[in-house]
């Protein structure tokens, strides 16, 4: 079996972002970049299955511009055996990250494509969804355990009120949720082997995919920000504002 | 414009996200609703009475009786070319269905919209909610998610809308519904609760939330909890609220033994009060809070309690 994972880079999310002063984005220059949270999880599933022996290849495939090479690097040092970079500078939208995984899906035949249930800096949660429709597959979204065998996926889902099982019919795509593993940490040694793996370089053109933009972006403001409060001696105290003076109970 | 609203349903109503996104789609023009599934007659006299919907498509059929969006997918495409929108809700039905649709149409759609311009214009958070963008679509068809604390929910009034019955469309089996195991509550849903009391890893265990369970009970309010304390075990995943959890806006939100996380506060942060209990003073939650209270949660929690007893 062969694993396709999709990976992002993006502003780290411990980094407390700022939007330009002239309302046309976020502050990413000398900003922190790392993997998404939920591609790192991809990866280490992907992993897994490459060590339990149910996988025999996975590879690792992120879009975007020159640095994502190091993204992928990540994912190579956590286990995967080679990347595929899709270059583009360009800001790109879920639906076109979709055609070109499409294109590399396509080529590469994957029994299973693993993404991030969403990137945490456009919180779309969309790109899984539109690969499975556009290659015709099922999907497992949210997915916070995952078993196969050789022709389905049994995969538990998160939804809102508690926990779905669907079988799927392989292939098929499965983005994850936060509680499907623990990612590791990629150890030096594994770091240095990863600088040998091969990341295969291509672009939007070559995979004749028109990633041009269908949704224009007028303008990015801050959200309007609370006041902090005041600081209450007791419980007491607590009641009687909220009851007085808010009148919320 | 003709807008068209998939809708979400337990088997025996609409989800209230529905009726929030009903609203949404209200603003933009003439409302069908979508309601697919096995006997619904129920839900679609339910949406039929809705103030705003003028037209109820039913689609009735044993493979509806789940929510699959392989299924549900080509049901909808039989019908999206003739409607301006498509809107769901931003719940994890709609978040996993839409965007199926909308790649079909080869549309690119707009997640979680807070706030309607006009027919092509609407603002969406980013970043965790730490950034709002304001979007324009140059698309034929529009594919929206709506975040329901951004509006209201639908309410009955009005003339009463027409129900169409339509047929189920095919298709091949892809994925197929094994169980559901839900968490079963009395107390209110997370997202549609007046008062909603979370606990985070201050709670030091599962335990002991039935302390906030006790405060929940006597203010009517729904639990939640951060996503470290779903990450400790504490409760389950679905009590989660924040950027990848879920979105609250209610009129008072307690947080207890929560640091204050920029994904924690994505998820609160548009609640009308909040109120902070927390041990130290220095956490980032104080910065949002209206009312802080700087104390140990285990002993300020049971008086509380006693408080609101009295």
């Amino acid at each position: 079996m062969k694993i396709i994972v999709a990976v992002k880079r993006v502003v780290d999310y411990n980094v407390k972002i700022r939007v330009k002063s002239d309302n046309t984005g976020i502050e990413t220059a000398n900003i922190k970049m790392s993997m998404n949270p939920f591609d790192e999880i991809a990866v280490e599933e992907g992993v897994r299955l490459r060590e339990r022996g149910v996988a025999e290849e996975l590879v690792a495939v992120s879009v975007g511009p020159k640095q994502s090479q190091e993204t992928i690097r990540t994912a190579l040092a956590m286990g995967a055996d080679r990347g595929i970079h899709i270059q583009t500078d360009e800001e790109i939208e879920p639906l076109s990250i979709a055609k070109l995984l499409k294109e590399i899906a396509e080529k590469e035949k994957p029994d299973l494509f693993i993404l991030g249930k969403q990137a945490i800096d456009d919180d779309s949660n969309q790109t899984g969804q539109m690969l499975a429709a556009l290659l015709g597959w099922s999907q497992g979204t949210f997915a916070s355990e995952l078993s196969l065998d050789t022709s389905n996926a049994n995969v538990v889902r998160e939804i809102d009120g508690g926990l779905e099982t669907v079988k799927l019919k392989l292939p098929a795509i499965i983005t994850t949720d936060l509680r499907l593993n623990t990612p590791r940490y990629a150890s030096l040694p594994n770091i240095m082997k990863a600088k040998k793996k091969i990341i295969d370089e291509l672009t939007p053109s070559d995979l004749n995919v028109d990633i041009s933009p269908r949704i224009i972006t007028l303008k990015v403001v801050e959200p309007s920000s609370r006041e902090a409060g005041v600081i209450v001696e007791d419980v007491v105290e607590l009641i009687d504002k909220l009851k007085n003076e808010a009148k919320v109970i | 414009m003709s807008i068209l609203v998939i809708a979400e349903h337990d088997g025996s109503a609409l989800k209230g996200s529905t009726l929030n996104a009903i609203t949404a789609a209200n603003e933009l023009g003439d409302v069908t609703v979508l309601i697919a599934g096995d006997n619904c007659d129920t839900i679609a006299n339910q949406a039929a009475k809705l103030s705003g919907t003028n037209k109820i498509l039913l689609a009735e059929h044993e493979i509806y009786s789940k929510p699959l969006a392989e299924t549900l997918t080509p049901l909808i495409m039989s019908i999206a070319r003739t409607f301006s929108h498509i809107v769901g809700p931003a719940s994890t039905f709609g978040k996993n269905i839409l965007p199926r649709v909308s790649a079909l149409l080869d549309i690119q759609q707009i997640s979680e919209i807070v706030a309607i311009h006009d027919g092509d214009t609407f603002e969406r958070p980013i970043y965790a909610g730490n950034a709002i963008a304001t979007v324009q679509s140059k698309e034929s068809i529009k594919v929206l998610t709506v975040r329901a604390t951004a509006f209201e929910a639908a309410e009955e009034g009005g003339p009463l809308a027409q129900i169409e019955k339509i047929d189920a469309v095919a298709t091949e089996p892809l994925s197929e519904f094994i169980s559901t195991e839900l968490t079963k509550s009395d107390r209110p849903e997370l997202t549609q609760a007046n008062i909603v009391i979370s606990g985070g890893r201050g709670m030091q265990d599962g335990e002991n939330f039935i302390m906030l369970e006790r405060v929940a009970d006597l203010l009517g309010a729904a639990v939640g909890a951060s996503r470290a304390a779903v990450d400790s075990g504490f409760v389950s995943n679905d009590y989660q609220v924040g950027q990848t959890g879920k979105i609250v806006a209610p009129e008072l939100y307690i947080a207890v033994g929560i640091s204050g996380a920029i994904q924690h506060l994505a998820g609160m942060k548009d609640s009308n009060i909040i109120v902070a209990i927390n041990k130290d003073e220095e956490a980032p939650i104080f910065q949002v809070a209206d009312y802080g209270l700087v104390g140990d949660l285990f002993t300020e929690i049971p008086k509380l309690e006693a408080e609101l007893q009295k």
